[in-house]
């Protein structure tokens, strides 16, 4: 197939131009797009406060920017980054795009809620963006109170309605996908034939049509007791600060497995399409997103061991902390034992996989040192804390939501991107990734505590490293968006199935066409039976128009 | 102590070691796994490449014992630490009875300090070598927290209510004393100094430059301003209760529950009088909200702690 090819055929990207068909789409595909370019743009806007962050932290003594400054540059990283890219990164923009696809689906069960999700969170995104401009929030991302409900004299409402009305995006999305994955699977795809990308979303609709609500409401009150100077949270109108901890955790401690289910869910696709094999133990790795999305709604105390909560309700939160581990580490066995006798190949997307299974492994495991009380008080609220999790979300999640960006690409837009810079990008971002945030583990722990705009001169070293390695982080960040807005015009045209998947998305060409196959599939083998041929798993169906 | 470049904290408490002990543990399994998973990868990764495009690997579903294998060690391992952070857990915050008190008033952005003989610090904590420490605190604005990075402890210092931390230093020396939980724009700057002292220098220390009043002495002069002895004296009056040995007992309220009376309990009193009256009594107190400050209210609460002895001596006589 050659490009003249690609432009001939009439697919969803060349059905109809212009803005208005852009903005009024209820094509699935196309509103992946409406959230990729969103959440591209806040993940560049969340970056750029978190050089400047670096930047500051390059030097012990604050003489870059003021404490004020610095306080909101940390605020606004963490709610950008949060609530505008991780969360919906890979649901919103992955998801969106190959919920329907994978399942054999036209589109989602909701296709107008889905366009107005996608209007949601843009305005949401205003919101925060408006708070922003007039001056910013300083409050943390976490809006600790009675400082975010009292104290702050920043622009707290404006963000936290931001945040609110950005939250309603999250539930109507979970709500589309559930009910797309019960009611709407092509003939044959059981639910233990589904992709466990599919397995991960359903997990991940699970906590942000459960969760979702409960940090809206917690968020709305902040906004009362800030306005009306309602006692709820404020001591001295009769209120209680810890209370908000437990809600604010209630749905923040499960909305990190929101950001990094999804990103288990791209590493199961692409360690079986790299290595040509099932997924060792399917049905357990599926059953461990479940696992993970339950009882991650039973360990949000763990937050709090040092916030006087008492000492019996910290054991039962430390257990069940272990307990949700036991999971995630199976999953990673799994992973590993599929590469076991499999055929594997080196394409980038395979190397960001294998990045999320090393960076996930170790921001899990320093998850155990939190979890354990005896260490959890003396590392709490340190760079510690600040190094676990950047492993979680940017060693797990970003690498996931990059390699799943690669390896869906030819799908979304008929062409490749340059195989070698991706993985030379790959490359860059694991190494720049660990000298920016390994170093902040020793920083921790010998007693640097989070949120310092000035620390002791002694901690500069390791504060250099971690600069350093920022800088080299932010040059992998930049080579993919430069190289695949380069392959949209000048990239090989990939053709239906460039890696030889065997998963439904991929039985039809690329860019599919609008209403995604063009039979109905007929599914009569799980999404990673490599060692068949797809016409033998996928018989042709009935044509998918009449 | 300041080497330049530090890569491990100072150990200068009883605890420091036994969290060391446990951090270790959990680096060793840690360092197992990452290069289980990593060397596991790394083989499979040279030893299957991929050698011709039209491979196809024999598929296999898995194993369901090896999944229970690999369910069950990391289940065991996690309850080691589960078990051996709970115990050390449970002694941070179990104070022995014969801790030196300390009161801790934390506020946009310092540390203050009162020692029961009544010295006062600002940002500093003199403390023994060698003798355990209880400190009692609060916050007069936001939530702040007290770290002690040397010692391995700290504890979010909350507005509203009492809590505690206790340690032992176990080396003379001075260490950082830092806020944790974000607290606003000099969040940074609350820092200060632990001055852990040989016995005998600190009470030289205590003893120098005190205005001579004690922190007993010193709720007692607020007791009789705030006019608190005409309705609570001893023996009590139809008014108020007696406050003689109250601290530690249960006390009954109106609606038949109980409470015990603890530092919470004495405060809330002060300031929220009629949020939980005495059994027999009218609620007729005011309330001294606005009137009293952290550090009055803490002096109070020492002199009502004292009140024990007045009864021993009442009944000796």
């Amino acid at each position: 197939m050659n490009v003249s090819e690609i432009e001939r055929r009439e697919h969803y990207l060349n059905i109809s131009y212009g803005i208005r068909s852009w903005l009024f789409t209820t094509d699935h595909k196309r509103i992946a797009w409406l959230y990729l370019l969103s959440v591209t743009l806040f993940f560049f806007i969340g970056g750029f406060f978190a050089t400047l962050i670096r930047l500051e932290l390059l030097t012990p003594q604050g003489d870059l920017v003021q404490s004020e400054t610095y306080n909101k540059l940390f605020t606004m990283h963490g709610v950008t980054m949060i609530f505008f890219f991780l969360i919906p990164s890979i649901p919103a923009v992955l998801g969106n795009f190959l919920v329907p696809m994978m399942i054999g689906a036209r589109d989602l069960a909701f296709p107008r809620l889905n366009l107005a999700s996608w209007y949601i969170f843009i305005l949401g995104g205003a919101f925060t963006l408006m708070a922003a401009a007039a001056g910013g929030v300083d409050t943390g991302w976490t809006f600790y109170t009675p400082y975010s409900s009292i104290y702050s004299n920043t622009h707290v409402v404006l963000t936290v309605v931001g945040i609110f009305i950005t939250g309603f995006s999250s539930i109507l999305t979970g709500l589309n996908f559930i009910v797309t994955i019960h009611k709407m699977r092509a003939p044959g795809m059981t639910w233990f034939r589904l992709p466990l990308f599919i397995w991960a979303h359903y997990a991940t609709s699970i906590i942000f049509i459960l969760g979702t609500p409960v940090i809206a409401i917690t968020l709305l009150l902040v906004g009362l007791e800030r306005i009306f100077r309602l006692g709820i949270f404020d001591p001295s109108l009769g209120g209680d600060p810890v209370l908000f901890q437990h809600l604010f955790w209630f749905y923040s401690h499960p909305a990190v497995y929101i950001m990094v289910l999804p990103a288990m869910g791209v590493v199961s696709e692409l360690i079986a399409c790299f290595s040509r094999k099932r997924i060792f133990g399917y049905s357990i790795v599926a059953f461990a997103s479940l696992g993970i999305a339950v009882i991650g709604f039973l360990v949000w105390g763990h937050h709090m061991f040092v916030s006087g909560q008492s000492v019996h309700a910290g054991m039962v939160f430390s257990f069940l902390s272990m307990v949700v581990a036991i999971p995630s580490a199976i999953k990673v066995f799994n992973w590993t034992a599929t590469l076991y006798k499999g055929s594997i190949s080196y394409d980038a997307p395979m190397l960001y996989a294998l990045g999320f299974i090393g960076l996930f492994t170790m921001g899990g495991l320093t998850g155990l040192f939190l979890a354990t009380l005896g260490i959890n008080v003396h590392v709490h609220d340190t760079y510690f804390v600040i190094a676990h999790f950047h492993y979680i979300m940017v060693g797990g999640s970003v690498m996931g939501y990059l390699g799943g960006i690669h390896f869906w690409w030819p799908k979304m837009t008929g062409r490749r991107y340059p195989e070698g810079w991706a993985r030379l990008a790959a490359l860059i971002i694991f190494l720049g990734f660990n000298l920016t945030f390994f170093p902040q583990f020793v920083l921790g722990y010998i007693g640097m505590p989070r949120r310092y705009h000035v620390y002791p001169p002694e901690f500069q070293v390791l504060n250099v490293m971690s600069t350093a390695g920022a800088s080299i982080l932010a040059v992998g960040y930049l080579l993919p968006l430069t190289y695949l807005i380069w392959s949209l015009r000048y990239g090989a045209v990939a053709g239906r199935n460039p890696w030889g998947a065997r998963g439904l998305e991929w039985q039809t060409p690329s860019p599919p066409p609008t209403e995604n196959f063009e039979r109905t599939p007929i599914v009569t083998e799980g999404a990673y039976a490599y060692e068949k041929d797809p016409e033998e798993i996928y018989p042709l169906g009935k044509p998918a128009h009449v | 102590m300041n080497l330049g470049f530090p890569l491990f904290p100072e150990q200068a408490s009883t605890m420091a070691s036994r969290v060391d002990a446990l951090f270790f543990f959990l680096v060793a399994v840690s360092v197992f796994f990452v290069a289980l998973i990593f060397l596991a990868i790394f083989v499979f990764a040279v030893k299957y490449r991929r050698r011709s495009e039209d491979e196809r690997p024999r598929p296999i579903e898995g194993n369901f014992w090896l999944e229970i294998f690999w369910s069950a060690i990391p289940l065991g391992l996690t309850m080691v630490m589960f078990v051996w952070g709970a115990i050390i857990y449970f002694d941070i915050y179990n104070p022995p009875n014969d801790a030196l008190e300390i009161s801790i008033v934390g506020r946009q952005w310092m540390w203050k300090a009162q020692h029961a003989e009544g010295q006062r610090e600002i940002n500093e904590l003199h403390v023994p070598v060698g003798q355990a420490v209880k400190l009692t605190m609060t916050s007069e604005d936001v939530i702040h927290d007290v770290f002690l990075p040397a010692f391995r402890i700290k504890q979010d210092v909350l507005p509203g209510r009492y809590t505690t931390l206790w340690f032992q230093a176990s080396k003379p020396g001075e260490y950082p004393l830092l806020c944790s939980q974000y607290c606003g724009t000099q969040h940074s700057g609350m820092v200060g100094r632990v001055v852990v002292l040989q016995p005998a220098e600190f009470e030289k220390w205590l003893s120098g430059g005190a205005t001579g009043m004690s922190m007993v002495d010193l709720g007692e002069s607020l007791f009789q301003r705030f006019g608190c002895n005409t309705c609570h004296r001893v023996g009590g009056t139809s008014q108020g209760p007696s406050l003689v040995g109250l601290f530690g007992k249960t006390v009954q309220l109106q609606g038949g529950k109980t409470v015990a009376a603890n530092e919470d309990y004495i405060r809330e009193s002060i300031l929220d009088p009629r949020a939980k009256v005495v059994a027999g009594y009218q609620p007729i107190m005011p309330t001294f909200k606005g009137l009293i400050s952290e550090e009055g209210i803490l002096q109070l609460i020492a002199y009502i702690k004292s009140l024990h002895t007045v009864e021993r001596k009442a009944s000796q006589k």
